[in-house]
């Protein structure tokens, strides 16, 4: 008997995230850092594994590099399996031709020969950029139930947002009678997840259809999707009811940082039935001292807080110098701020230098509008970062 | 590594200084420093200074020990060639399982024989330091010794069995002494439970021990061959804690405060442990931490002042917790007052208890207790 598995999953990892702006100057967004320890991926790898899903293509294309390096032979995630496992696909040349990844859909067919490995009855589709726990076996029971040939998990979202989604028009035993991609007029509140369940069959048919469609955009929302229900395919929407968050944006990847905070915090992550894992760094426990204020956050293990935190999230080794105050804001690992300096509702991502007495973000009672600090920089002391504005190389201050 | 070692790590012995403890684990296993064990620091030592293969004797109460190391991946120890090997007791109807150091080496003469390193350390799960090990075997080899014997300055021990050294100024060990009284009596070498030495060297030691029926290294074989030995003493400068008493735990554990402690022992986070998966430490509003180590799982809502929190514990609202170490996954309620206590794994402090001990003296209260 040939060794099979009855699903195989495909994880599109190659999106560049341009509007995280100086956050993915360097990393795909699925390598940005969220929840003081986690980076976005952890969330389908570990749904995946939690989801008794153990044989996973991540898709890359955008700065893969770190990405890679971070997911390396998949152990931190147990899925490290001799048959099956996470294997990294990038782009390839191949006899005939080579391409890049033009779509998420062309990005699935060119690893057609991976799946098919794996003799899978089901593909499941998930996107690197949601924050979310879900048990994908229960979607894909589902889809058995109802004989689909794609199912596709949707979630209500508040109709004024509507238009910000693919939103699915489905008739009461959830079949999808329609799509609408980011309607002016959305019909339905129902969105579109990102995340997808095939037979594999169909989909392979699918996808070599579509590739040989002139005009297409290669993508399964626009194109592929369409394709099968104009063709009168069986299709199918899951409804998910529990917390999802898409980051792609700065405003919702501070907002998805703050939902972990709280007494009763909208996103759990600590849940002990449905563990998120993660590649741990290795670094002692977060040391507080005699000046430290913590209220309201999370703190990382290997951090040094001498300074005041409020209402934010720190992840590994970030310091905070005695008379510095941290608020409302994600710093992201091996980050320093100095003494007396002020970060208001800022990202700072990762080996950043707030220097002595400067200030990022400050509101001044004023609206709420993200700093954002790239990777590596250093912002001289006494310098003014003002809310909204994106660094990405080191900052001196307007006067110098 | 230069010079081609394999570590040897005894987890029991030593057990009896710490009974509260190592009751129902071994030393090798017992909790230190918010989120490691004390086999970490051996263990740590020895990846750094490049060893890849590292025997661990176990005797009893080891399963604990067997869960922490896995495969020894978290330790980077997880190898085709070498890793870790356990050494649990082999015996058949003749043997008992061993008592002493030298019967636990004469168990593994068979592991010594297969390795091929020219050299072998020894170590005890005593001892909280971070050493280079290439350098002490650098140092035998440069003063050509038989064995080579780390110690460190001490002022007084604790310990239910130690050594003392009295080296001369070139470093050879002149004089060795068993359990001599030395409290009080001004500073002097401690043997820290770390040897260096030829891997066919201690293969003939425990050849001549079986041959003539020897049953303690130290009295057998080091304090007797003092003389006719080349027997070293390699002066260890940096931080050591010896674990030899629970006073002796609660006092090393808090030195951990300091941040030239944290700097030497942790150096760039290069202690390795088991890694558990929490998520980072959630501090409530109205919290209040100072000066204290927090891993990470944890949830405070209460006051936490000169502590020492292990992984996943949770301290409730209105709650005070002073000089105080809390071992994973314990629970302190709301309105608890804690002063110099030391609650082992799983331990339950329901609301408005209130518990004291003193530095001398901790308040030990044994794992999974409820009260």
């Amino acid at each position: 008997m040939r060794r099979k598995k009855e699903c195989v999953a495909m994880l599109l990892a190659g999106g560049q995230g341009s509007r995280l702006y100086a956050l993915t100057n360097e990393v795909a967004k699925p390598a940005v850092g969220y929840g003081a320890k986690y980076r976005i991926i952890d969330f389908p790898l570990s749904n995946c594994i939690n989801s008794g899903i153990d044989t996973v293509g991540v898709l890359t294309q955008y700065e893969p590099l770190e990405l890679n390096e971070y997911i390396g032979n998949g152990q931190p995630w147990d899925l490290d399996r001799a048959f099956g496992g996470v294997h990294i696909l990038p782009p390839y040349q191949a006899k005939k031709k080579s391409s890049w990844y033009e779509g998420t859909a062309s990005a699935v067919f060119q690893n057609v020969g991976f799946m098919k490995q794996y003799s899978p009855d089901y593909i499941l589709v998930l996107s690197g950029d949601h924050i979310y726990k879900m048990n994908y076996a229960k979607m894909l029971r589902e889809h058995i139930r109802t004989g689909a040939d794609c199912t596709i998990a949707a979630i209500e979202v508040p109709q004024k947002e509507a238009s910000r989604f693919g939103i699915l028009n489905v008739r009461p035993d959830g079949s999808i009678y329609e799509f609408e991609e980011k309607p002016k007029e959305p019909k339905g509140n129902l969105a579109s997840m990102g995340i997808y369940i095939f037979g594999a069959e169909k989909l392979y048919r699918y996808l070599e259809e579509d590739d040989k469609t002139p005009g297409s955009g290669r993508d399964f929302g626009k194109d592929v999707l369409p394709a099968m229900l104009k063709a009168g395919e069986k299709m199918f929407s899951y409804r998910f009811s529990g917390y999802w968050k898409d980051v792609g944006t700065i405003e919702s990847l501070w907002e998805a940082n703050m939902d972990l905070l709280g007494e009763e915090p909208v996103f759990n992550v600590g849940d002990p039935d449905w563990r998120i894992q993660s590649r741990n760094p290795n670094a002692p426990p977060e040391y507080l001292g005699q000046t430290a204020r913590v209220e309201n956050s999370m703190i990382a293990l290997g951090c040094e807080i001498d300074g005041t935190v409020e209402n934010s999230l720190l992840a590994t080794g970030v310091i905070v110098e005695e008379g510095a105050l941290v608020k409302d804001s994600v710093v992201m690992a091996g980050s320093v701020i100095r003494r007396g300096a002020l970060v208001e509702s800022a990202i700072i991502a990762e080996n950043v230098t707030v220097r002595e007495g400067a200030r990022i973000g400050e509101r001044n009672g004023g609206a709420k509008k993200i700093a954002v600090l790239g990777r590596n920089i250093t912002v001289s002391a006494g310098a003014k970062v003002g809310g909204g504005q994106i660094l990405e190389g080191d900052f001196k201050g307007e006067n110098e | 590594m230069t010079y081609s070692t394999v570590g040897v790590i005894f987890s029991n012995i030593h057990d009896e200084n710490i009974p509260e403890l190592s009751k129902r684990r071994t030393m090798a296993s017992i909790p230190f420093g918010g989120r490691y064990r004390l086999v970490d620091f051996a263990l740590s030592n020895m990846v750094n200074s490049g060893i890849t293969t590292v025997g661990i004797v176990t005797k009893n109460h080891y399963q604990s020990l067997l869960e922490h190391l896995g495969s020894g991946k978290d330790w980077d120890l997880a190898r085709k060639d070498g890793g870790i090997i356990l050494l649990p007791p082999y015996s058949n109807e003749t043997d008992k399982p061993y008592f002493s150091r030298l019967e636990a080496l004469m168990g593994i003469k068979s592991f010594l024989e297969h390795r091929r390193e020219d050299f072998v350390i020894l170590c005890d799960c005593d001892g909280v330091l971070r050493i280079d090990l290439s350098e002490v075997v650098r140092f035998h080899e440069e003063h050509r010794a038989d064995i080579t014997m780390v110690c460190h300055e001490e002022e007084s021990v604790q310990s239910s069995y130690y050594i003392t050294l009295e080296p001369d100024a070139e470093h050879r060990v002149r004089a060795l002494r068993i359990n001599p009284d030395v409290n009080g009596k001004g500073r002097f070498d401690l043997y820290i439970n770390l040897m260096a030495l030829k891997r066919e060297t201690l293969i003939g030691i425990i050849e001549n021990a079986s041959q003539y029926g020897f049953t303690s290294f130290g009295r057998d074989i080091l304090s007797k061959n003092v003389d006719s030995m080349r027997i070293f003493g390699y002066p260890f400068k940096g931080y050591y804690a010896g674990i030899n008493s629970l006073e002796a735990y609660f006092r090393h554990s808090l030195e951990f405060l300091k941040k030239s402690v944290r700097s030497e022992v942790f150096g760039a986070h290069d202690v390795y442990t088991k890694v558990r998966d929490s998520a980072p430490s959630k501090y409530s509003a109205g919290a209040q931490v100072k000066n204290s180590l927090i891993s990470d799982g944890c949830t405070i809502e209460g006051t936490v002042e000169n502590c020492i929190l292990f992984r996943g514990v949770k301290v409730g609202r209105g709650s005070v917790i002073r000089n105080s170490i809390i071992m994973q996954d314990s629970v302190i309620g709301m309105g608890v007052w804690l002063e110099c206590v030391i609650a082992d794994k799983g331990v339950i402090i329901r609301d408005g208890r209130h518990l004291s001990g003193c530095e001398k003296l901790p308040y030990f209260v044994g794992k999974g207790r409820m009260l």
